[in-house]
């Protein structure tokens, strides 16, 4: 049986507020580790601004077939937050005159929204460099009525990326829960199939590697490297490229942390890791998240802990771009783990 | 001053040993950097090896910072236990083959 999301639970870690308000007490504020404010002005980056728009993504709902232990959004079977039809028309309107390269479908499981479909082939129509869904993988080969999405992703020339934190079924299955990995290399052979992350195939298929647990990821070349020898060898299963991105210290990963007493470690780890090369390309200076409810965001962490873009315009159906243009990032503690190492971004390692 | 010998904290303090001695500080961590890089073998196959001398040389800091280590990069906990016994088996073994010393001992001794 699947666990319950936090917010199902009514713990205290699915409110926001109280998330921030932990990233902000202890070793941040006893002055062992310095605010990410202050990390910042070290290198003499007062404030994050955003550059031009490249990346739209958009969160069409909480809802997840899988109850992950490090997922950053709470997803799972009991979150009803979906986009409805009217946002998914905005945001439409949005994509035809924001200018963005990449627009980029995330959830929950995505594929679970009735509309879901709907909304993949009228934003085709408008024509995006970039099409991303992120997938699960297990969602296809959750219910018969999801078996055909390898075709349709085809037929669309989506691009797929999808999560995977190890070759191995231990550790995914620690991770995602248990099934998942088989499931997954099924969903993955069900791609292969139809062309996607083969070699040479212009259909991409893209990994994302998550760590399983409170540690940083490592070199994203070389466990690409690893991945790929080990997922041809034993399921003869090809991808393109693997992202490797860090997890933050928000939602069900703090609840983790905080759990297994591992937080004030982790954090250290972060701190120690900061990359100011890594500063000047995160991810949230060239993207907006949506959320299922049209609200504008820096990022989809953001999202996750209600802090809407600073802009006179906050939702989609205000859209303006002059309005959001160079505005400042809202940042918190959890924002290290984008500026970590060779820094994390929902297309990986950004220095 | 901490009231046990060892700390868990002060396995990020490593670095400061440079503060007391800048040249000598800087020659080693020089030394171990190069030490750890791609080379005939693998940075993975040195993380191995790194752990199972951790375990040997009974070094808690290492023990700590190798069993990260793997973990970044995806080295399995199978890899990590047969590692950590290859350590164990040599330590063992070096214990084991001062026997013969014991034997030669025994046997010169005994009529």
């Amino acid at each position: 049986m699947l666990a319950k999301s936090l917010k199902k639970r009514e713990n205290e870690l699915a409110n926001a507020k109280r998330q921030l308000k932990i990233l902000s007490q202890g070793i941040f504020e006893n002055g062992e580790l310095p605010m990410f404010n202050a990390q910042l002005e070290a290198v003499n980056k007062s404030v994050l601004k955003s550059k031009a728009l490249e990346i739209l993504q958009i969160n069409v709902g909480y809802m997840c077939n899988q109850v992950c232990a490090h997922c950053h959004v709470d997803a799972g079977p009991d979150r009803k937050e979906i986009m409805t039809r009217k946002t998914m028309q905005q945001c439409l309107d949005v994509i035809k005159k924001t200018g963005a390269h990449t627009l980029d479908l995330t959830g929950g499981a995505p594929e679970m929204n009735p509309n879901f479909k709907w909304f993949v082939v009228e934003a085709t129509k408008i024509g995006v460099k970039d099409f991303i869904v992120r997938s699960n993988l297990t969602i296809i080969t959750a219910n018969k009525k999801y078996y055909d999405l390898p075709e349709f992703f085809k037929k669309y020339n989506i691009h797929v990326i999808s999560s995977m934190p190890h070759w191995t079924k231990g550790k995914t299955d620690n991770q995602r829960g248990d099934g998942v990995f088989n499931a997954s290399i099924k969903a993955l052979k069900m791609l292969n199939a139809v062309g996607y992350g083969m070699p040479e195939s212009k259909l991409k298929l893209d990994l994302v590697y998550n760590p399983s647990g409170a540690f940083l990821p490592g070199n994203q070349d070389a466990l690409e490297f690893d991945f790929k020898k080990a997922l041809l060898s034993d399921f003869n299963i090809q991808f393109h490229q693997l992202f490797s991105i860090t997890n933050l210290p928000i939602s069900r990963f703090l609840d983790y942390l905080l759990a297994s007493d591992n937080y004030n470690d982790y954090m250290y780890s972060l701190v120690e890791a900061f990359n100011p090369a890594a500063v000047e390309n995160v991810m949230c200076t060239n993207t907006l998240s949506v959320s299922w409810d049209g609200w504008l965001y820096d990022c989809d962490f953001n999202q996750m802990l209600e802090l809407k873009v600073n802009s006179s315009v906050q939702h989609i159906s205000k859209f303006n771009k002059e309005a959001l243009s160079d505005r400042t990032i809202c940042v918190s503690q959890h924002c290290y783990g984008c500026t970590a190492g060779s820094g994390s971004s929902c297309q990986g390692t950004v220095a | 001053m901490s009231k046990s010998y060892y700390d868990p904290s002060d396995l990020r303090k490593f670095g400061n040993i440079t503060d007391w001695n800048e040249e000598l500080g800087k020659k080693f961590f020089d030394y171990y950097e190069k030490v750890f890089e791609e080379g005939a073998l693998t940075a993975r196959e040195k993380s191995l090896i790194a752990l199972a001398v951790s375990h040997v040389v009974k070094c808690p800091y290492c023990i700590d910072a190798y069993t990260q280590d793997g973990l970044k990069r995806g080295i399995t906990k199978e890899e990590m236990i047969e590692a950590v016994h290859a350590g164990a088996a040599i330590e063992s073994g070096a214990t084991l083959v001062h026997g013969v010393q014991m034997m030669n001992k025994y046997k010169k001794l005994s009529m």
